[in-house]
């Protein structure tokens, strides 16, 4: 039975207080993968939003240890603890990349990329609300098309996101996977399988932003699911190469009762100088991405 | 000096750093290739993949994830080594910062190479003395014995006093030349070198977070206990390169008595006791002054050599001590801070001044992008400065070496 909040685990790793924004996504999703981790886990964090939710010297939000590090070297810094880890015969714990969408995909994607190609034994979960939100909402290769940043100031971002599983998928590791703090025992679920394999395992979290994407805070939940509702993020994973589609994702693709896109950007004000064209280009995009994954998942069932 | 003849191998620079991991121990290497430092993680590699060396050997997509690896190993539990040269050095700038912000006891490598553009793979020693603000101890060696026996010493150094540690060695000069080297055996290291004990805690058993966001100021932690602020932590980084001034010497000493030799801890010098002209340098360069020591005596110049080991921590008031008695210090930088004048001369001059030491020092820039330098061009240089301060005409401008415009 899949896990849901009535039978997760009791034991809590995230202490009461933090420093993240209200409403922020990324308490959701740090909580359910400690617990999926039995807190037995090494953290490897670099400048990032979930910095700022561990604390600030000499406190802590959480009860794993945190190794900080530079910008680009979450992925190097996670394989030099998993080498040392081996080299001392310590199999118990679980080496856990945690970094957001610029650390893993702008200024990040080189050294996980060295990592993967390596099969390093890391964990790496890319935490993505779809900017550089810990210093101002500035645009990243993962910020969609059509959204308003700091530095896409007046027309909205003019290109798509990358297809960032696609890119790690390429690296050929043994688990990659997509969740969703709207769908926390999916994503409670996916960790528990990622930490029984070793070799590297890949993350991909779609993280609501309240103050980066302009909605009010208590909607995090609901736009986290919007955003699988739609199609737009879509739940799967990817074990030895097999694609299937999980949780929500699979119902919606046996049901065929997608949300149209614009009901989950409507309620997000970075949306706010979207025109039709660019809403157009966004739903075929989705509705593209959305087909290749059911067709996948049906031909690998 | 004894050396048993039946451990003398003839190898490169390379080579000897790589035998110095070896007998070090060192459970993690990351490394990237670059000219000319590449042999030494070479020859690791191979003896890691044989099974010669007990560790692990990751290959990194990068500089910055090199030391990134080393940072990850030597938090968590390991005695790490790794060795880049110029371009790669400067590719892990911030995280040779961070190294020695975490107090982490690395000890890396450094082939000294030319800084591009435009491109040189030959020496001079321009990337490590573009890093030496980091936080680093550097090491300059003179020979393949002293390389090896460098890194020895430094992670006893590094251990002790918990920062990283730089072995700085020419490019091609040392690195691709061969010379005897006597390559102790592994009882005598572990005798000399404690096995390594880490200071640093990443464990669920005792969850940290490490190099968290510190503010300027103290503040309290959970328990109402006051905890240093971003500056303190400065502040105590400074006073382990202080404490590093006595362990560089302590580190050579412990290694006389344990290999029978030793290189002089902070500076070592050559004829020095009586010396008017003093040549000063850091690396092969040093030792090629010796050389020009020996050809202006002969010509009836009191002439020494003081040669500089130890260029973080900067041994202001060794040096000082050392010139005390000197007329005219001339010195040999194989780098520049643009701008203003060769690194070693200026730090020279400064702690000169500042322990009220006053001979006339000249300074002239030598050997960039692999320039080639001779002893007797050194001696010219001497004697030039020789005729400046007879003739008393005040300060010299510095001057650059067989320099063909």
């Amino acid at each position: 039975m899949a896990t849901n909040t009535l039978n997760l685990p009791e034991q809590e790793y995230m202490l009461p207080g933090n420093r993240a924004c209200a409403g922020c996504s990324v308490g959701i999703v740090f909580r359910h993968m400690s617990k999926a981790l039995d807190g037995k886990a090494i953290f490897v964090v670099p400048a990032s939003c979930f910095t700022v939710l561990c604390g600030m010297y000499p406190t802590a939000s959480v009860q794993v240890p945190v190794m900080n590090s530079v910008f680009p070297g979450t992925a190097a810094c996670a394989s030099g603890i998993a080498a040392s880890l081996k080299k001392q015969g310590r199999d118990d714990l679980t080496v856990v990349a945690m970094a957001g969408d610029g650390g893993t995909a702008d200024i990040g994607m080189q050294g996980l990329s060295g990592a993967a190609e390596r099969n390093a034994n890391v964990f790496f979960v890319c935490y993505d609300n779809e900017a550089y939100m810990n210093t101002g909402t500035q645009r990243s290769s993962l910020t969609p098309l059509g959204a308003k940043t700091t530095t896409t100031p007046a027309k909205g971002k003019m290109q798509f996101a990358k297809d960032l599983p696609a890119i790690v998928e390429a690296h050929d590791i043994p688990y990659i996977a997509t969740a969703s703090p709207g769908y926390p025992g999916d994503l409670y679920d996916k960790v528990c399988t990622a930490r029984g394999i070793s070799g590297t395992r890949f993350m991909h979290i779609n993280a609501p932003c309240p103050p980066g994407w302009q909605f009010p805070t208590a909607e995090t939940v609901a736009m986290a699911q919007l955003a699988v509702e739609t199609g737009a993020f879509i739940l799967f994973e990817i074990m030895d190469g097999k694609f299937q589609l999980t949780g929500k994702s699979l119902a919606l693709a046996d049901k065929d009762n997608r949300q149209p896109v614009r009901k989950f950007i409507e309620l997000q004000s970075r949306f706010g100088v979207l025109d039709e064209e660019t809403l157009a280009r966004l739903q075929e995009r989705v509705d593209e991405r959305w087909r290749k994954a059911v067709a996948r998942h049906r031909a690998e069932e | 000096m004894t050396v048993d003849t039946q451990s003398v191998s003839v190898i490169t620079g390379n080579r000897a750093a790589a035998e110095a991991a070896r007998l070090a121990r060192v459970d993690v290497v990351a490394a990237y290739p670059i000219t000319p430092q590449s042999p030494v993680v070479e020859t690791l590699s191979k003896y890691i993949e044989t099974g010669v060396l007990d560790a692990e050997f990751i290959t990194v997509e990068s500089e910055h994830s090199a030391m990134g690896v080393c940072i990850g190993a030597a938090t968590s539990g390991s005695r790490v080594f790794t060795a880049s040269s110029a371009n790669g050095l400067a590719y892990m700038c911030e995280q040779l910062s961070w190294a020695a912000g975490s107090r982490l006891p690395i000890v890396m490598g450094c082939a000294n190479r030319a800084m591009s553009a435009p491109w040189s793979v030959l020496n001079d020693q321009q990337d490590a003395m573009s890093q030496r603000d980091q936080g680093w101890i550097q090491l300059y060696c003179r020979n393949n014995q002293e390389i090896l026996d460098t890194f020895l010493q430094g992670f006893r150094i590094a251990e002790q006093v918990k920062l990283p540690v730089m072995v700085c060695y020419d490019g091609f000069i040392l690195s691709h030349t061969v010379m005897p080297v006597d390559i102790p055996e592994q009882e005598q290291v572990d005798a000399y070198l404690p096995p390594y004990s880490v200071h640093t805690i990443l464990d669920p058993e005792e969850p940290r977070n490490v190099n968290p966001v510190t503010l300027a100021n103290p503040r309290l932690n959970g328990d109402g206990v006051l905890c240093h602020g971003y500056m303190e932590f400065r502040y105590l980084m400074e006073q382990a390169h202080k404490e590093a001034l006595d362990m560089i010497v302590v580190a050579d000493e412990e290694f006389e008595a344990c290999f029978g030799r030793r290189w002089g801890g902070l500076l070592w010098s050559y004829q020095l006791e009586d010396a008017e002209v003093v040549l000063l340098a850091a690396g092969s360069l040093a030792g090629e002054a010796t050389i020009s020591a020996d050809m202006l005596r002969s010509e009836g110049i009191r002439a020494g050599v003081l040669g500089l080991r130890a260029y973080r921590p900067f041994p202001a008031a060794a040096v000082a001590d050392a010139l005390k008695e000197a007329g005219l210090v001339v010195v040999f930088d194989k780098s520049l801070s643009y701008g203003y004048d060769g690194p070693i001369r200026r730090d020279v001059q400064a702690a000169l001044f500042e322990h009220r030491v006053m001979p006339e020092v000249h300074g002239y820039i030598a050997g960039l992008g692999g320039r080639d330098i001779k002893a007797r061009e050194l001696v010219d240089a001497a004697r030039d400065s020789i005729t400046w301060a007879e003739q008393g005409k005040g300060p010299k401008p510095t001057d650059w070496i067989n320099l063909q415009l």
